[in-house]
């Protein structure tokens, strides 16, 4: 692992047992988060980005099991840490940010009670007055007044609540957030104004960010890298302008040219036709094929592996990439 | 009407009808914050109210898809509502092809009904989880058009075609969840548009859609808008999709409208500071592309108090003295564009 990766996700598999049979909502998945980046991970609902999200934290119980892989983070195995351990990690190493704070915060608990709370069950030595003088100064740089720290969350709007989950996590110094929709349900300048707060953490903090998100546009606006995932597979992986420039992929390609653009004239929206498979009887070789409008035979047999396509680190897991494959396929034709 | 023969139900525009189909004349709808009796003599009658819609004016013509635009808060799906007449309005009065809905009888609003449906945002929360897809389209037929079964089934199937869910038979007798998310808004639709109505409120009807099932629906709307002779109000937060679907648009902000005009020409120029703050927030899929100016100070302010004068100047980066004052009114600076601020001109430049 080369020293700016910060977190290291080697063939993960994350399997959900249903009454139906067991579902695969991460099948074999690879993928490097840096120190210091911006990665958006994105792709549609069902796709398995926000149980990638989740088993990074290995917060699956229940249904959900990891049943292969590893996670690397800061140099150790997450995989090999027993299930106490885990708590010392969650939150304090890693924060999370999900799509309705409304949810994550306690609606009984004063935001500062929250707050001091935390940061002295993760860290005991702390005083609560030093808490507390860390919780001010943090909340005000996030731009919500000291006042407001002695309200209850019902009492603040939605963009405030997102704030301060962030709050959280820089309280606690983690280094990195997983924000799992963070914007979703706010409001479009609420949201934009979040988003140029999350690029500003990330240079003064150092902060690392995977952000997961259904939306495009935030992607393109706040993202250093961009991971895309369809059918429980990572699709492609590259540099933001790369990607966006130079997409891959035929699923990522479809992908952005059906994002509504306010920026562009008189552009048609693409039209991707067909829906993604049923997990439960995921189609052989790649499973974006029986949508594909560059398929091969090949595609129909075989799963295509994820190898670099391009400039830098650009990958993607599609047969047009392979010379021999399309060669063989010229000469079948 | 084109081929479609759905129950034999025909109609449309007819010699001199009024090219408006729904107009609103400064509309207000207040929702008090407490009720009855009691409240009221103990507030003197000064029931404090959400604003939720504070004086709005405007006229849907027959045919076009109307955008309501704005953030939460801003009133645009209580105008969807006041339109459609699921409340009277606390004051004003809303206009359906030229009647006055206030002064209709209760069964004459009923046979209106028919003419006038909605989409929602949730497929799964407007459907009845219980009711096969068969019975949910075959409703409303039955209330309005027909009790014999053998046609309502007619009706319904072929309505289902039409949405795209063909052979109609697969979908006839399933219920709601054993059909994908996509399918059952085209299940609302359907719903919407089996008694041929003349409007169609659609209140985010692709917001919980992912991004290649909102092209397919909003492909579907636009087809049955031409095949049926729909009008939509398309009320929405996402000012990215309603440029693919709007001819006119309205900005709301507060209960108040602050701009309407041709899509086109209120996007390319805006002339009103929020207008100008909401198209410049909406995210560009494209890393290159950066924002030009900063976002407004603070956030939407409640509606049960608004600001005085202009509700938009406590965070107005152009807002002076009179600003807090005079409230300003719609005035048409470019063709079939009104903006309500007093320094449009300044921001049009």
């Amino acid at each position: 692992m080369s020293a700016d990766v910060l977190c290291s996700v080697r063939n993960l598999i994350v399997e959900y047992s249903t009454r139906a049979g067991a579902v695969r909502a991460v099948d074999n998945v690879s993928l490097d988060i840096r120190r210091g980046e911006i990665l958006g991970l994105v792709g549609e609902s069902g796709c398995g980005k926000s149980t990638l999200g989740k088993a990074l934290m290995r917060l699956h119980t229940g249904a959900a099991r990891i049943t292969q892989g590893e996670l690397w983070f800061d140099g150790r195995d997450l995989m090999k840490l027993s299930e106490r351990e885990m708590p010392d990690v969650r939150g304090a190493e890693i924060g999370m940010v999900f799509q309705d704070p409304m949810t994550s915060l306690n609606p009984v608990q004063r935001i500062m009670d929250h707050l001091t709370e935390t940061m002295r069950t993760h860290e005991p030595e702390v005083s609560e007055a030093a808490a507390r003088g860390r919780a001010n100064e943090l909340v005000e740089r996030l731009g919500i007044r000291r006042e407001r720290l002695h309200e209850y969350p019902h009492q603040m709007s939605g963009g405030m609540r997102q704030r301060v989950m962030i709050s959280l996590a820089l309280a606690l110094r983690a280094k990195l957030v997983i924000a799992d929709e963070p914007t979703t349900s706010l409001d479009v300048i609420v949201e934009a104004k979040f988003l140029d707060l999350l690029k500003e953490l990330q240079k003064e903090f150092g902060l690392t960010i995977l952000l997961i998100t259904h939306n495009i546009g935030v992607v393109a606006e706040v993202a250093d890298r961009v991971a895309v995932m369809y059918a429980a597979k990572m699709a492609e992986v590259g540099d933001v302008r790369e990607v966006f420039a130079d997409p891959k992929h035929p699923y990522t390609q479809g992908l952005l040219r059906s994002v509504p653009n306010i920026a562009l004239d008189g552009a048609e929206l693409y039209k991707m036709e067909g829906a993604p498979p049923n997990l439960l009887h995921p189609p052989v070789g790649c499973r974006f094929a029986p949508r594909c409008p560059h398929v091969m035979d090949v595609c129909r047999r075989q799963e295509p592996s994820f190898d670099p396509v391009g400039e830098g680190d650009h990958l993607a897991a599609c047969w047009l990439f392979n010379e021999a494959a399309v060669a063989r396929e010229k000469s079948h034709a | 009407m084109p081929d479609l023969n759905l129950a034999g139900i025909s109609r449309g525009a007819g010699n001199g009808a009024p090219a408006d189909l729904v107009r609103l004349e400064n509309v207000r709808k207040h929702f008090p914050l407490q009720s009855g009796l009691l409240a009221n003599l103990l507030n003197r009658g000064h029931v404090p109210a959400v604003k939720a819609v504070d004086g709005v004016s405007l006229s849907i013509k027959r045919g076009e898809v109307f955008g309501l635009a704005g953030e939460s808060g801003s009133g645009k799906s209580t105008v969807g509502r006041l339109v459609l007449n699921l409340f009277p309005p606390t004051e004003g009065r809303v206009f359906f092809d030229g009647q006055d809905l206030s002064r209709l009888s209760a069964e004459e609003m009923r046979k209106l009904r028919s003419r006038m449906q909605i989409i929602f945002q949730d497929p799964m929360a407007s459907l009845n989880p219980r009711m096969t897809i068969g019975d949910a389209i075959g409703h409303p037929v039955w209330i309005h058009v027909t009790g014999d079964p053998e046609k309502r089934r007619q009706v319904v199937t072929e309505i289902l075609e039409k949405v795209g869910l063909a052979p109609a038979n697969q979908f006839y007798d399933k219920f709601p969840h054993q059909i994908s998310g996509g399918q059952r808004q085209r299940i609302v639709i359907a719903r919407a548009l089996v008694t041929v109505p003349d409007l169609v409120v659609a209140d985010e009807p692709v917001a919980m859609a992912d991004v290649s099932v909102r092209t397919l629906l909003l492909e579907l709307m636009m087809r049955l808008k031409g095949e049926l002779n729909l009008t939509y109000l398309f009320v929405t937060h996402d000012l990215a999709t309603a440029k693919y679907v709007c001819d006119r648009i309205a900005i709301m902000y507060l209960g108040k409208l602050c701009e309407v005009g041709p899509l086109d020409d209120v996007y390319r120029h805006p002339g009103h500071p929020y207008t100008r703050a909401l198209l410049e927030a909406v995210p560009v899929p494209d890393p290159r592309h950066r924002r030009k100016e900063p976002m407004p100070a603070g956030e939407i302010p409640s509606a049960i108090n608004p600001p005085s004068g202009c509700r938009f100047h406590p965070r107005c980066p152009i807002a002076r003295a009179n600003c807090a004052v005079d409230e300003p009114v719609l005035r048409e600076l470019r063709p079939g564009h009104f903006m309500a601020c007093h320094y449009a001109e300044e921001v049009l430049k």
